[in-house]
């Protein structure tokens, strides 16, 4: 443990800020000294001081509490987005890598259909086109995250679909179900880590974005990128505050995350050689 | 090549297919009647059954989609159902604005990160070099339209220099049209500055153990000529890809920064658009975006191959 500390600092870094961020989520209510939804016509647009650390917006609600809570909304969205992209998009990627064939052909053209859209272009159509909820918002982001994932697994599949365990396993009689599952699966899973976790960081900005066009949770609920969208009304007056709680918030999780991935994949995978 | 060429070709028919299904598909989930927005106060049941016939909304929806694909072959891409103007007039007339922004961000990307990529390689471990990675970290971990704010409130409001939105032609008024042009490109460049930034320190920094530039230094060259002539020639092949990749992405990009700054460009109608329920808007923006996607995607492989004398693509080297 001490001698892994050592060799890779970077990871435990990176892990003890997305720590902190869960933690910061799930204990918003104990953390947040206000209640976010709770409008205060005596305190509006008050700037950072002691009571308020970041200020109170023009409901006077105030933005720390606000920024705190908006972690619950980021990280569900980036895990439960991520969760459906990687779920469907490696089912497909393990079938299409190990059958090959007819299947892998129609298989890889619609996930080449899927690929010529523009990230953003497509979440942003999916959203649009079932409307703006917090769950299509998440569906959105996950169907966006499926080709990398297909991808990345089939890719892998392939790689290791000849190796001699595999053909061993066949020849003591194993299904293809199970040979998928028990043999191919696991020893695919090192560069699928480090992609989910590098998609958090994308599905979280994904997230932002959409609520910042407002096609994520609807209001009050806050969220960073809707409480930014807010906040631009009152930009003109100066009223700096307002915009730069959420800001931070998504800065600093597409950070955590973004950082804890590049460790992982150096940490995971020896061969690469890193240069910084 | 030539083979290399046409058999990507080829595969694109039946995945163009698959978009423009997607694209037609997935305008018609949308919830509510785009007709209702269209006729505002008009709610005689006659009259919006007339539109209804107009717009051919009545018709069975893969009858729907052939017209809708016979006509966008020609060209045509219907009306906006809120200002009645041709898609394809509306989607051309903000092109130039997009366009406009899209290249000098892209510009000003490539034209920093070359340089202290560059520099910070050379360099490795110095101060410019942390700063150049700490920059590259941050720069793909900020939402733009976040930092398109922090920008318009110290640059626009706080110290008047830049107007906070806004456009004028460039034929207008040259010195206005870059007062406004500035924020934005900055705005829509970094998260890509920040990229390839990335991406130059990486290859430059693989170049140099390459066993041709031991040769090189050999030699006795230059170092100046070793960096240019031999490092960042070999170098460059992967950046040429990931740029050719945001060349295709500028209408996706151009969203979020024109929105913020009241660009009267493509990226702005398409949020406008999606706003107003406007169908045919929306349906045509994705599309283009799609396509232009694909197409800079496969330029970006042909490019590739010719640049790197290496990659064969007369075998199989499918999807």
């Amino acid at each position: 443990m001490r001698w892994y500390l050592r060799r890779h600092p970077r990871l435990f870094i990176g892990g003890g800020l997305v720590a902190l961020l869960i933690l910061v989520a799930i204990f918003a209510p104990f953390i947040a000294p206000y209640d976010p939804t709770a409008v205060d016509v005596s305190q509006t647009l008050e700037p950072p001081g002691p009571a308020h650390w970041l200020g109170t917006d023009d409901l006077g609600r105030d933005v720390f509490s606000r920024t705190v809570y908006g972690a619950r909304i980021s990280l569900s969205v980036g895990l439960i987005a991520v969760s459906i992209g990687f779920t469907v998009g490696v089912t497909i990627g393990l079938i299409a890598g190990y059958l090959g064939g007819i299947v892998d052909l129609l298989a890889m053209r619609a996930i080449d259909a899927l690929l010529a859209f523009p990230a953003l272009v497509l979440a942003i159509s999916i959203t649009a086109a079932l409307g703006p909820q917090i769950q299509n918002a998440m569906i959105a982001i996950g169907v966006v995250a499926v080709p990398l994932y297909t991808r990345l697994t089939r890719g892998q599949v392939l790689s290791v679909r000849e190796r001699d365990y595999i053909t061993a396993a066949r020849t003591i009689g194993a299904s293809g179900r199970r040979i998928v599952l028990r043999h191919i699966f696991p020893n695919i899973t090192n560069p699928l880590v480090v992609q989910a976790t590098l998609s958090i960081a994308f599905a979280i900005l994904a997230e932002a974005t959409l609520s910042f066009l407002g096609l994520g949770a609807q209001p009050p609920t806050p969220t960073w990128g809707a409480d930014i969208n807010y906040s631009q009304r009152w930009l003109s007056n100066l009223k700096w505050w307002m915009s730069v709680g959420p800001g931070l918030g998504i800065f600093l999780a597409v950070f955590s995350f973004n950082y804890f991935g590049d460790a992982l994949r150096d940490a995971l995978d020896p061969r690469i050689r890193r240069s910084g | 090549m030539t083979q290399y060429i046409l058999r990507r070709l080829l595969l694109m028919v039946p995945v163009a297919f698959l978009v423009t299904i997607l694209v037609f598909g997935l305008i018609r989930l949308s919830p509510g009647d785009p007709l209702v927005i269209y006729a505002g106060e008009e709610r005689d049941p006659a009259v919006l059954e007339a539109l209804r016939h107009e717009y051919g909304l009545d018709q069975p929806l893969p009858a729907q989609y052939v017209s809708w694909l016979t006509h966008a072959l020609r060209g045509d891409l219907g009306r906006s159902l809120r200002t009645r103007q041709p898609v394809t007039e509306a989607i051309f007339e903000r092109f130039p604005a997009t366009f406009e922004l899209g290249l000098t961000a892209l510009l000003l990307s490539i034209s920093v990160a070359l340089v202290v990529g560059t520099l910070s390689a050379v360099k490795r471990n110095s101060p410019l070099d942390l700063l150049a990675t700490g920059f590259t970290l941050a720069g793909v971990s900020l939402p733009n339209f976040f930092l398109g704010l922090l920008l318009i409130l110290i640059f626009a409001l706080a110290i008047r220099v830049f107007p906070p939105g806004g456009y004028t032609s460039i034929r207008e008024d040259a010195f206005d049209s870059l007062r406004h042009l500035v924020l934005p490109a900055i705005t829509l460049a970094t998260a890509s500055m920040a990229v390839n930034m990335r991406q130059v320190r990486s290859s430059l920094l693989d170049a140099f153990s390459q066993e041709y530039i031991r040769t090189a230094r050999a030699k006795g060259l230059r170092e100046t000529v070793i960096i240019v002539r031999h490092a960042l020639k070999n170098a460059l092949i992967p950046v040429v890809t990931i740029i050719g990749l945001q060349v295709g992405a500028i209408i996706e990009g151009a969203i979020i920064t024109e929105q913020i700054y009241f660009w009267p460009g493509v990226g702005k109608l398409a949020v406008d658009s999606i706003g107003g329920r406007d169908y045919p808007v929306v349906q045509a923006i994705v599309l283009l975006s799609a396509l232009s996607f694909m197409a800079t995607t496969l330029i970006v492989d042909v490019l590739y191959a010719w640049l790197d004398p290496r990659i064969s693509y007369a075998h199989g080297a499918s999807s």
